[in-house]
This record gives C-alpha cells, sequence and structure tokens, in this order.
C-alpha cells in the first residue's frame, strides 16, 4: 500500500467560547484526493473546527499542518493563500452583482477590472468539473442550486485545492445533490481533497471514502464508508444505540377538517406566489408539504393563517370538530380566526421573527397566547407561568428558569421545543408547522416527530412542511408536492418513492403529468376504501 | 422682421441667459447628489448633507473673508485667494465627514438620527459664524445684513455664466459614475453598501471603505456649498438657503437611482425649476406657488421612481444599517 499523503492535520486543536469547550484537543486527518465526511449532532463542534481551518476562528491550542508543513492561519485570505476554501451553509453573495463579479470580489488581480477576461476564467472552470452556470447572470435570478454553483466556483477560481462545504445538500432536491456530488468526485479526480459537513447519513455513505465522527466537541473517531452503515454511524454519533425508525400508526377517526380550493396567492408585485392550490387536510392525519425552497410553502401557511390576501376564487374551509359546522376562513386575519373559535397553531418558519421574542422569558413567550383571556385589566401572569413550567418538563427544555432567562438565550432545539409545545398547548384541530426541524439535531428531530404524530392519534390535522424527502416519505401519511406556487401532486407517502417526489418538485408547470399522479392518487385510495 | 422671428430672437435670447443661470443654479445640487451617492454606496445614509453642505460654505466664506482682510486688495495673490476658501471648505466639511464616520461606523449610532442632528448642528453653526461676520463688519447690501467677499468672488465666478467651479462639479460626477462602474474597487466599495458581510469575508476591509467613501463624499458636498455662495449668491452671505439644496440633493440621489451621470442632467432639470419664477415673471400674489414648483415636482418624481421596479434601481441592500462583524 502507497502511503497516504495529508492534505490537512490537525494537531490537539481546542476552542473555548467563554467557559464552553467547543472543541477539546482535536486530532483529524484529510488525505489527499480523499473526500471525507465530518459527521456529528448539532453543537458537536463540527462548523466551529472548519470555522479554525478556514480562518474564521483562531484556534486557542493545537497546530494545523497543511500538506505537512506546520501553518498559522489567522484570516480568510490566509486559508485561501494555503488553498483552503469553504462554502458557508448561509451562502455570502451579493445579490445584485453577477455571478462573475461575485467570483472576482475581492481579489488583487493585476491589471484593470477585467470581468470578460474573468468570465473566460470561470467558463474553463466551469466546463472542467461540469458545473451550469452563466456568468453574467445577476445572482437574484439564481435558484439555491445555482447559487451555490457560484460560491464553490468562487472557492476554485482562488486556487483552493482543500474544499470545505458545511451542509451543502440540506436546500437542495434529490436531483440537484446527484449533481453535485458528480462535481464532487470531478473535482476528487482532479486531485482536490475535499470535506463534507452533513446531517443526512445516506449521503455520507454515498459520497464519502471516509467518515469523522464528532460528538461533544470530541473527535470519536474515523471509519472507512465502505465498513459502515446508517446504524453505526449513528450509534457512534449519538453514543448510544438509537432507533432510527419514525413510528407511523394509522389513525382510525379520520374526518375533512381544513379544505382549500382554488387557492391563489399574489405577491405585491403581482407575481402568483400559490396558483390555484386546492387540498384537503384531514384529522388523525399528517399532510406533508414538500417543494424546493420557495415554491410557495410559507404563503400557502400564511394565507391558511390569515396572515396573506387571498385572491378572490380562493376558499379555505374549516370543519369544526364538535359541530361539524364549516366555517368560511378567507378574508379574516388571525385575531378574527381566533374570536370566531378556530383551534388553528401555526408554528412558522422564522421562529424569532413571526413565532417568539427573543428577548422574552419563555412565559411571556406563552402569554402571547393568552393575554386576551381573563376580565381583568391586569396581566395574569401565573397562569401562563405553570403552562410554560408544563411545557418545559413534557418536553425536557434544558433551561435553567422560565420566567428569568430570555429566551434568545437558549439553544436552537429548546427554543423550538417551547414554540411546538406551546401551540400543542392551545390544544389545536389544525395544527401546521414550517421546517419544524430546520437546525435541530437528531434527538430533538425526533422528539418533534414524535410529538407531532402524538397529536395526530389524538385527532388533529396536522401539516408538516419540511425540507428532508427521507423524512416527510417515513412521518407523513400523505405528501402534497409544490412547485413553483402549484400542487404537482398529493400522493401518499406509503407508496411513493423518493425519487418520485423529486421530480415532481423540479416539473415546473407541466400540468398534463403531476394531474395524473393526484388522480392516481384519488384512485388508490378509492381502492384502499 | 416677421412677427415669427421676433418671437424667435427672443426666445433665444431668454434661453441665452436662462440656460447658463440654470446650470449655475444646478451644480451645488450636483455636488450634494454625488456626494451622496458616493456615501450611500457604502451603506451609509448621511442625512447630515445639508449641514456639511453649509459648514463647507461657511468654512469657505471665512477662508476668503480672512484672507481679504489680512492686506489690502491690491496684494492679493490669485492662488492663494482660490487655494485658501477651496481648502478650508475641504476641511470643514472632511470633518463633518469624520464625525458621522466616527458615530455610525465605529459607535454604530442609528445613521437616521445622527444624520439629522448633524444638520441641524451644521446649520446651526454656520448662520452662527455667518452672523458673526456680519456683526463685525456691520456690513449691509440691498438693506439686508450681509457680508460679501468681493475680491475672493472675481478668481471664482464668471458673473452669469457657470465659472470653473460648476465645471469641476461636472468633471467630478464623471468621474465617480466611472469610479463605481469600471473600477475594482468601485465594485468593492458596492459590494461593502450591499452586503457587507459578503465583502467582509471577501477580504474588503469594510470600515476602511465606509469611511473613505463617506468622508470622501462629504467633502464632495461641501464643495456644493462653497459653489452655492461663488456661483448662485456671487460671493454674498446673508441668510443662504442652503439646507433646500441640500434635501433636493438627497431626493436626488434616489430619483437617479444611485447614478451620478444621470444626476448631472437631473440636476441642471431641478436648477431649471429654482429659478423659473425669477425668470417666467409670475403675477404678484401668485409669486409664491411658482417657487414651490421644484418642491412639487421632487413629491411627484419620489411617487413615480417609488413605483419602480428593477432590483438595479433598488437602494443599496444594507443602506442604513450598521455592521457588527460578530452578529452572524
Amino acid at each position: 500500500m502507497e502511503a497516504v499523503k495529508n492534505a490537512v492535520r490537525m494537531e490537539g486543536i481546542t476552542k473555548h467560547f467563554g467557559s464552553v469547550i467547543a472543541n477539546r484537543s482535536i486530532n483529524l486527518e484529510l488525505h489527499e484526493g480523499e473526500i471525507l465526511s465530518l459527521l456529528g449532532e448539532n453543537g458537536s463542534g463540527k462548523t466551529t473546527l472548519m470555522n479554525m481551518l478556514s480562518g474564521i476562528y483562531y484556534p486557542d491550542e493545537g497546530q494545523i499542518y497543511i500538506h505537512d508543513q506546520p501553518v498559522t492561519i489567522k484570516s480568510p485570505k490566509d486559508a485561501f493563500e494555503y488553498g483552503i476554501g469553504m462554502i458557508h451553509q448561509h451562502f455570502k453573495l451579493v445579490d445584485v452583482f453577477t455571478a462573475t463579479e461575485n467570483i472576482i470580489l475581492g481579489l488583487h488581480e493585476p491589471g484593470m477590472l477585467n470581468l470578460k477576461r474573468a468570465a473566460k476564467k470561470i467558463k474553463e472552470i466551469s466546463e472542467r468539473y461540469g458545473f451550469e452556470i452563466d456568468p453574467n447572470q445577476k445572482v437574484y435570478n439564481m435558484s439555491v442550486s445555482q447559487k451555490q454553483t457560484v460560491e464553490i466556483i468562487k472557492v476554485l477560481y482562488r486556487g483552493a485545492d482543500i474544499l470545505i462545504l458545511d451542509e451543502p445538500t440540506a436546500v437542495l432536491t434529490p436531483q440537484e445533490t446527484d449533481k453535485l456530488f458528480a462535481v464532487m468526485r470531478n473535482m476528487q479526480k482532479d486531485g482536490k481533497s475535499l470535506i463534507i459537513i452533513t446531517h443526512k447519513l445516506h449521503e455520507v455513505l454515498e459520497v464519502s471514502d471516509r467518515v469523522a465522527i464528532l460528538r461533544k466537541g470530541e473527535y470519536i473517531g474515523d471509519v472507512l464508508t465502505a465498513n459502515a452503515n446508517q446504524q453505526s454511524l449513528t450509534d457512534m454519533m449519538v453514543g448510544r444505540a438509537v432507533s432510527l425508525n419514525i413510528d407511523r400508526p394509522k389513525s382510525q377517526q379520520t374526518a375533512e377538517r381544513l379544505k382549500v380550493e382554488h387557492l391563489t396567492v399574489k405577491d405585491v408585485e403581482g407575481v402568483k406566489r400559490l396558483d390555484d392550490v386546492s387540498f384537503t387536510a384531514n384529522s388523525g392525519e399528517i399532510l406533508g408539504i414538500a417543494g424546493i425552497a420557495g415554491s410557495g410553502q410559507r404563503e400557502l401557511l400564511e394565507a391558511i393563517a390569515g396572515l396573506q390576501p387571498i385572491e378572490p376564487e380562493s376558499r379555505i374551509m374549516y370543519f369544526d370538530p364538535k359541530t361539524g359546522k364549516e366555517q368560511l376562513l378567507n378574508g379574516m386575519d388571525p385575531l378574527k380566526i381566533i374570536r370566531s373559535g378556530v383551534l388553528l397553531s401555526f408554528v412558522p418558519e422564522d421562529r424569532f421573527g413571526m413565532g417568539l421574542v427573543g428577548s422574552m422569558t419563555i412565559a411571556q413567550n406563552v402569554m402571547l397566547r393568552s393575554y386576551r383571556k381573563g376580565r381583568s385589566p391586569l396581566l395574569d401572569q401565573q397562569s401562563p407561568r405553570i403552562l410554560a413550567e408544563k411545557i418545559v418538563n413534557d418536553l425536557e427544555v434544558v433551561t435553567p428558569n422560565v420566567d428569568k432567562i430570555p429566551l434568545r438565550r437558549l439553544s436552537g432545539g429548546n427554543v423550538q421545543k417551547v414554540l411546538v409545545g406551546r401551540e400543542i398547548e392551545q390544544s389545536p384541530s389544525v395544527l401546521m408547522t414550517a421546517y419544524a426541524v430546520r437546525g435541530l439535531d437528531i434527538n430533538t428531530s425526533y422528539t418533534i416527530y414524535n410529538l407531532l404524530t402524538e397529536q395526530k392519534m389524538q385527532g388533529v390535522a396536522v401539516i408538516y412542511v419540511g425540507e428532508d424527502l427521507d423524512v416527510l416519505l417515513e412521518l407523513c401519511d400523505r405528501i402534497l408536492v409544490l412547485c413553483g406556487g402549484q400542487v404537482s401532486g398529493i400522493v401518499d407517502a406509503r407508496s411513493v418513492t423518493k425519487e418520485q417526489v423529486g421530480l415532481m418538485m423540479t416539473q415546473f408547470r407541466k400540468t398534463g403529468e403531476p394531474q395524473k399522479t393526484a388522480n392516481e392518487t384519488k384512485e388508490a385510495e378509492h381502492e384502499e376504501q | 422682421m416677421t412677427e415669427s422671428g421676433t418671437f424667435f430672437t427672443v426666445l433665444i435670447g431668454f434661453l441665452a441667459s436662462f440656460i447658463p443661470r440654470a446650470i449655475m443654479q444646478a451644480m451645488p445640487l450636483l455636488y450634494g447628489s454625488t456626494g451622496e451617492i458616493l456615501t450611500e454606496k457604502s451603506g451609509n445614509l448621511n442625512l447630515g448633507i445639508p449641514g456639511i453642505m453649509f459648514v463647507g460654505a461657511i468654512a469657505g466664506v471665512s477662508g476668503a473673508f480672512l484672507y481679504e482682510h489680512s492686506g489690502s486688495a491690491a496684494q492679493m495673490n490669485g492662488f492663494l485667494a482660490v487655494l485658501i476658501p477651496l481648502l478650508c471648505c475641504l476641511v470643514g466639511s472632511f470633518l463633518m465627514g469624520l464625525l458621522y464616520c466616527f458615530l455610525t461606523v465605529t459607535l454604530r449610532a442609528n445613521q437616521n438620527v445622527t444624520g439629522l442632528s448633524m444638520t441641524i448642528f451644521g446649520t446651526g453653526i454656520a448662520q452662527f459664524l455667518g452672523g458673526s461676520l456680519i456683526k463685525i463688519t456691520h456690513a449691509q447690501s440691498a438693506g439686508v445684513a450681509s457680508i460679501t467677499i468681493t475680491e475672493t468672488v472675481k478668481y471664482f465666478s464668471n458673473g452669469n455664466v457657470p465659472g470653473w467651479l460648476a465645471y469641476t462639479g461636472i468633471v467630478i460626477a464623471i468621474l465617480v459614475a466611472l469610479f463605481l462602474r469600471y473600477t475594482r474597487a468601485g465594485m468593492q466599495l458596492r459590494a461593502v453598501g450591499e452586503n457587507p458581510a459578503t465583502a467582509d469575508a471577501a477580504g474588503i476591509n469594510v470600515t476602511r471603505y465606509k469611511y473613505l467613501a463617506t468622508i470622501i463624499g462629504s467633502m464632495i458636498a461641501g464643495l456644493g456649498g462653497l459653489c452655492f455662495v461663488m456661483e448662485c449668491a456671487h460671493g454674498t452671505w446673508s441668510e443662504p438657503r442652503i439646507d433646500q439644496i441640500g434635501w433636493l440633493a438627497i431626493a436626488l440621489v434616489i430619483f437617479t437611482a444611485w447614478r451620478p451621470g444621470v444626476s448631472i442632467f437631473a440636476s441642471i432639470m431641478f436648477g431649471a425649476l429654482l429659478i423659473l419664477s425669477d425668470h417666467l415673471n409670475p403675477p404678484i400674489g401668485i409669486k409664491e406657488l411658482y417657487t414651490l414648483i421644484p418642491y412639487v415636482v421632487t413629491l411627484l418624481v419620489l411617487i413615480i421612481v417609488s413605483l419602480r421596479k428593477k432590483r438595479e434601481d433598488q437602494p443599496p441592500q444594507s443602506l442604513g444599517l450598521a455592521y457588527f462583524r460578530e452578529e452572524r
């Protein structure tokens, strides 16, 4: 066996943030020409470790070697000089600039600014690795996947031969992910070394040569991908055996709870964000909503919650669980919806923007839902506090107290538990969640999945907007696929495959075929009955 | 001579006196808007422009006044007579720009509040200094308390046609337009104003770009104040309404969608509107309505341009926001 050369070797790396240890004496090696997966739960220190390699943080202790030379990386500029490039989870691009302008931003090439020359070099890079890119396209016209391409080319343009990708697939469709992996393999063939951070185990198994695992800031070990499987990786990551299956019981009592017909929503510029969307949400059922980011998911939930103006032909019908009475929600604002006795709960995508107030305590955030109750002109502080304590106990929220510490100081997972807990405590009959597990680790995610399933079994109609297709397929009963604001199909989550859903997500305005898919599903349902 | 021929001659005569005056009136506007465009491209919304123009004007006037009174007119050196007011003006507006940057970039104070206070401060200090100079000399012209820097103005103004300060304004506007569009530094400045976090990650020194663009922008705007005194007021200082010019200049920035090249024509149009009432001889009693025209047009224009949808015509994305590196 030939000797392996190390592109990167990190030795005894330790990083503190205040009293918290983010990384504790970590030793990591990246071999030349390999794809290494860095795996770990949220808060296990993956991104911190990679940020030290790319010059955003500076390690407290330890030494980094690049191609076996000891180096000091103090800024992103230093990192570039050593050929290290990192593609961050949140893209750093200027919207009104073209791809070319973004790629050469901050570079000090000799001579005058020459966009044509730069565009030519970008074309060469894209042909070499199989990217598809128009150098003159403005970033605000680009899809998420195209923006990611710009980020990767930006790094390659600077001559990086060590690439770090931080959760690159979180926002991509399965097809786009395949393309990205193909590009990654081309880069590997070209002699580049890559590190990919991801939560998705099947992707780890598919793309990488070796997996390195972090847990709570410590390096657990590495395995060759060929010798690993999903279960063994999870066990290493969490430190104990974890069940990866989501329990999906079938509820017996299903009834129509929410019926949406011809829902059309236009944005301020008059562009249709939702176009003639019709579906039913049943009690005792989780209806998943899949689609590429920005396909109308947010508008759909907000239209139902009364936060988006809807076009006149739209109809949103609510069926009261007790009386069975129909109620039209068109044109009602959230306050009217509450006053008319409709039990609607909404866990929005933007936790701190719409769901919670970061500078208020847990109890005060719970109070936001109840301050109108009671006749006294003074606020009832006591019952929200009791409810807050109940949520903290039931959902195992880690917090020193419920009425002193501002919510912003809790970790993302705990914040999400408070939000979901508060909405569930309203005993809703329709529960809508948008990206409820975004940014949460595997354990917390499963807590949330179980909560939603529990609600479903209690006869709640749950609407779950998600981005991880594997989860959607395991958690939901039916999946509505949105594509460019239109329904490209409603499918049975128990029988559909991931590839089919992925295809429906990208089939833009091919009305014929998706329609058929929807009909097929209906037929299938009839047959079952 | 036919009747239409007479009309033609009158029209040409009118335009021959009107257009140069409109251009003279336009140049302070052009300086102000060019300076503000450069500033806003760095993400700083400097509402202190009217105050800065005031300070630039009074600094220049004070410099000229002191030089004129330091010896007899015969001893005056043409070079110094230009250089002293110019330098005083640039130093005054430099200090104002520096103060604005220190407050908003280094201390991260609210840009709107800072800008408005600087306008109040600049207006106040200019009127205080101007009033003091008037008190010292007890000077009057046409019954209004005022001072005139008679000797200095000869080196600046050409009487009723635009002087060199006006042409310099056009040259500066063109240079700024070329800088923003075609140079590497211009592109990086635009990136700072759009998305400072991105610029920072690309290795651009955000603080330095913000300071430089804002201070240079202030100095350009300050020249506008000096230009107003020398060109429009012919070297006379009584109670100039430079703040009006400053606000119009800020409106012009929006009107031209942050394009200094377009601003050359737009400011001439506004300059024409500003002096329209003097030239049309409106009946007594509604003259005031005519002086309203530029402001009414500004309102209309702002309404129309607010309907623009194109992304390129929108303000820099991070305009008015302070940048913290730690806040990721």
